[in-house]
Formats: C-alpha cells, structure tokens, sequence
C-alpha cells in the first residue's frame, strides 16, 4: 500500500494522441474546482438578479397548482419548474429568493466575522500579556457556549428578526479567526524581519499592517471560504428551528421546515429547498478545501 | 471551567435583563396580573436591588436547581428536564459511538485502498455528511426507509427500530469529518520511514496498518473526536425535532415556541455543563492517547 507520491501527467510531458481541447478540459477539471466554481457562481447571479431570474413570484400563490409536481412527473408543468408548495407557492422561485437571504446572510458574517476576529487575533498576539489572556479566555468562552441553545433563548427574549441572525452568527464566527491569527501573529513577531522592522522605528501599528497582516491573509482567507458553508448550514438549521428569518420571508431552511409534513404525499415541498442547501455549502465546502491545499496546507486540521 | 460556567450563566442572565421588564419574560403572555402579583414577582427576582444583587439571586437558584416555574408546563423546570434527559444522552451516545466507529473504519478503509471505487465511496459518504443540512438528511432517510421501503418507523421512542434513523443521521454527520481526517492522516504515517522499514521487515500488510501505522495516526482524529462529543449534544436538538424525539432538544424548541423563558434557560444551562463535562473528558482522553500532552503540561 507504500506507493511514491502521485505522478502528473502533465509533467511527464509524452506525445499523446489525444483530441486536444479534450484532455486540456480534463485536466482542468482534475486540477481546478470548476463545477462547484460554476454553482457558486451562478448562485451569486441568481441572489443579484432574483426578481429577474425568477420565473414567478416568490409570495403569491396559484391555486390551480396546489402542490403541483416538478416537471418530469407526471402532472407538472414547465410554468412551476421544482413544482409547487402546499398552497401553490413556485417552488423554484421562492429557492431563488431564499438563495438572497442565504448567502447575504453568509457574506455579512463571514465580512464582519473574519475582520473583527483577525483584529483581536494581531492586536492580542502583538500586546501579550494580560490582554492576550483576557482575549483568549473570552475566546475559550465562545467555543464552550452552546450556540443552537443561545440562540434560542435570544429568540425568546428578542423575537425572531434578520438583525439577530447577522449578530448571533457574528457574534460566534470570529472566535476561529482570533485564535488561527493570534498564533501565527506570535510566530512572525519574532522573526528577523520584524525585529529589523523595529530597529528601524516602525511604530506597532505599521508592523501590524504591513508586517504581520500579509502573513496572516492566506489563513484568514481559507477559514473564511470554509466557513460560509459551516454558517449556510447554520443559518438554515436556525430557520428550520424557526428562530431564523421570519416567516414570510422564503429562508431555505423554513421552507423544508413548512413542507416537513408534505414528506409522504408531496416530496419535493420539503426535499427541493434541501437540495439547494445542500448544494450550495457542497460548492463552498469544495471550494474552501481546493483554496486550503493551495494556500495554507497547515490548517489540514480544520474541516 | 468553573470560569466558563460562570461566564455562560452570566450571558444567559444578561440577556433575561436586556429587554425591559424581565417579568414580562417570567409571567404568561396575555393573562392579566393584579398589581400585588406583579409587584410580588418584582421582588421574588429582586427587580428593586442593583444588578449584582440581581444576578446573585438569579445564579444561587439556579445552583440550587431553581429555574423559575415553566410557564408552559406550570411546574419546576428542573423536573421536566432530568425527565427528558435519558432519551436524549441514549440518543447522543448511541449516535456518538456509532460515529466514532464508523469515522475511523471508514477513513482506514479509504486510505488504504486510496484511489479505489471503494475509497471514492467512502469519500463521497463524507463529503455529502458535511454538506447536507441535519433536518434534510432526516427527512430523506425518513422519505427511504420509513415512507418508501416502509420497514422502520418514522418518528417517536420505542424500541430499537426507533434509535435506527436519528442514530444513523446522526453519526453519518458526525463520522464525515473524522473519516476524511483519519483517511488524510493515515496516508501521511504510511508514507513516512518506520513504516517503509516494518515492510522491508515482511511485516504483514494487516499487521503494518493496525500495529504501527494507527496508532500515531489516530492521534489528530482521536482530538477531533472528543471535541465532537460536545457538538453532538447541540446536534442532538435538530434531530430530535425531526424525528419528534421526546427529549431536551425538543423540550428546548417547544419552550421557545412557548416562549417559556424559564424553562429554556434551565436547558441551556444544563446543556452548558454536560458541553462542559464532555470537554473535560476529552482533555483527559487526550492526554491518556498522547503522553507528550501530559509532558508538556506539567
């Protein structure tokens, strides 16, 4: 089971007689993550553009298609594509719909979270002592707080709104990036180009920003793009609890949580806005393990 | 830990005193108070006390095991939850076992027989474990095997045909992550120099991966389990929900549906300790696997 390390084919660099653009595409496709590229993409494309993508409206019901089956069985229609919820809402328009809270929602925290995380992973690694401590303990805290209950109870104190999913979700987001950057903050202070950077009289703040910051980009980049599945998923299962989005709105996760009862007569109610889920962090997730590998082998650890 | 406890206690106190009255959270919504009533609960939280005084209160009942009565239930929320707690640690240890288990021979399996339709399996298993949302691959095992083969039960406790669907989803989300970082971590010590001289020995095969390979591969997902344990417990809260498990998780939902402040606050502060103790044995268990923890502590 001792095999040497995987051989290229494109470094053996044979005369092969292949269709050209073929093997180009093929290899491609081996060395890059294109499909999930393409999937994140055009979920970018159908957030931006939702009321224009989308064939029907996401809130207003047709009663004529209650329920109505998605077009390749029997009785459903190309005008209601994914078919039809419980009281003849488009499925497909309302998954578009959703893919707009799903991923802003993702965006903002991933923003908000990695910045803030990263600031107090440099500031603590660069101050040390009593300020480290006091910023890794309430990193230990975070990591030791039962998020889904939390929230729950900040549910029923504040009610459900979009503002206490972004903070909730920020809130337990960048305690990753505060403790990745603070430790690779502590490696790059001591080494020699910083030390000289201080002989020059660099001031703190300059070698935050220019000596340590690009050091830590890579890391900070990684985690953030393995993050954004970990937080739809998140996002959705709070949805689903119905502690998420509020109602009218069509969050992907409170969708599968209206169709639940629909499992034995209506499948695809509830199995479609899954399936756009599951696709979407399948996109992400992919792509955050292709950019590791590439750019920061070291965080191997961190699924 | 103690710290930590403490620390918990004081968010979920915090956020009891961040909107106005807290007694609007402690009485049932819609029903009308007399005055003496509502005075008389201001008292019982010590509304007319400064802060400190406030959160001492609040903190010493709960040591106590006193939550403030479920307004849903009308009686002691600690009963309600050590009634409910059973099903779910059955439920959460069953499902953590099975992960476990199940995270490491599968990862062992697709490293050894790397670039095989079985290893592409194996990977793709794990792959859609970490992608696919917990209520979605419930409803699709339910849509399966209850609806469609209609040979396991949907939903509820019973016997163990019961624990077969939760159990499984479950541990298929909590075996992706440990079967891609044993596979990923095993195929590192299987290329390194100790193993090389064990089969230039005419060591078995078998004997190479079970003997000396495992032993310091295990070590990375060995750490990643124990720290799944505590996920599980939060886990544990959606899947209970699916499958209409009649236990903490569930308990937890319904009383936000309820708005049942007190009650909810008492799962979360137990479901803070037992997060807290599983944490704590995993520390131990790591040491115990890894001596060189045990060295570099003292």
């Amino acid at each position: 089971m001792i095999r040497d390390a995987p051989i290229d084919d494109a470094s053996l660099d044979r005369p092969k007689f292949r269709v050209p653009v073929l093997g180009q595409l093929y290899r491609w496709i081996r060395r890059y993550p294109v499909l999930p590229v393409i999937i994140a993409i055009g979920l970018a494309v159908m957030a931006i553009f939702a009321p224009w993508v989308a064939p029907n409206h996401p809130l207003e019901s047709e009663l004529d298609y209650l329920a109505a089956p998605p077009v390749w069985m029997e009785g459903g229609t190309w005008d209601y594509i994914l078919g039809a919820d419980k009281i003849g809402r488009d499925l497909l328009s309302r998954i578009i719909h959703g893919s707009r809270i799903s991923l802003s929602v993702a965006f903002v925290v991933i923003i908000c979270g990695s910045l803030i995380g990263s600031a107090i992973g440099i500031a603590s690694g660069m101050a040390g002592g009593l300020w480290d401590e006091i910023a890794m303990r309430v990193v230990d805290l975070v990591y030791a707080t039962p998020f889904l209950l939390i929230a729950l109870v900040a549910a029923v104190v504040f009610g459900t709104s979009f503002q206490l999913v972004l903070t909730l979700l920020t809130i337990f987001s960048w305690p990753i990036f505060a403790r990745q950057t603070r430790g690779l903050t502590l490696q790059l202070k001591n080494m020699d180009y910083v030390y000289s950077a201080r002989v020059a009289s660099a001031s703190e703040f300059r070698i935050a920003f220019r000596h340590i910051m690009p050091g830590v980009v890579n890391t900070v980049v990684v985690i953030a793009t393995l993050q954004i599945g970990s937080l739809i998923l998140t996002e959705s299962v709070l949805s689903y609890l119905g502690v998420g989005i509020p109602a009218p709105q069509p969050a992907w996760g409170s969708m599968v949580a209206d169709g639940r009862e629909f499992i034995t007569t209506a499948w695809w109610v509830p199995v479609m806005p899954g399936a756009a889920i599951f696709l979407t962090v399948f996109a992400f997730n992919f792509i955050g393990d292709w950019l590791r590998d590439y750019l920061d082998p070291r965080l191997r650890q961190i699924h | 830990m103690v710290a930590v406890m403490i620390g918990i206690s004081m968010i979920v106190f915090g956020l009891s005193r961040l909107t106005g009255d807290p007694r609007y959270l402690y009485m049932t919504q819609g029903t009308r108070w007399s005055q003496e009533a509502w005075d008389a609960r201001g008292r019982e939280l010590g509304l007319d006390k400064p802060m400190v005084i406030q959160y001492l209160v609040w903190a010493g009942n709960a040591v106590q095991g006193d939550f403030g009565n479920s307004l849903w239930h009308k009686r002691n929320s600690l009963r309600i939850i050590i009634e409910k707690l059973p099903a779910t640690l059955q439920l959460s240890g069953i499902s953590y076992l099975m992960a476990v288990v199940l995270g490491v021979t599968l990862g062992t399996i697709s490293a050894v027989t790397r670039g095989s339709l079985i290893d592409i399996g194996v990977r793709s298993f794990a792959l859609i474990g970490q992608a696919a949302p917990p209520f979605w691959l419930a409803l699709i095992l339910i849509f399966f095997f209850a609806v469609y083969l209609d040979i396991l039960p949907t939903s509820r406790r019973g016997d163990w045909t019961h624990y077969v669907l939760p159990a499984t989803t479950l541990a298929w989300l909590g075996s992706a992550g440990l079967a891609r970082l044993t596979r990923s971590s095993l195929l590192e010590v299987l290329d390194s120099e100790y193993i090389k001289l064990a089969r230039a020995k005419g060591v078995s095969t078998s004997k190479v991966i079970l003997k000396h390979a495992l032993k310091n591969a295990l070590i990375a997902p060995l750490t990643v389990a124990a720290i799944l344990l505590a996920s599980f417990l939060s886990g544990t809260v959606v899947v209970e929900t699916v499958f209409a498990w009649p236990g903490l998780g569930r308990l937890a939902v319904d009383a936000t549906k309820n708005n049942d402040f007190p009650l909810i606050t008492g799962i979360t502060v137990i479901f803070a300790a037992l997060f807290l103790v599983s944490s704590l044995l995993a520390d131990l268990l790591y040491a115990y696997i890894d001596p060189r923890i045990r060295i570099y502590d003292s």
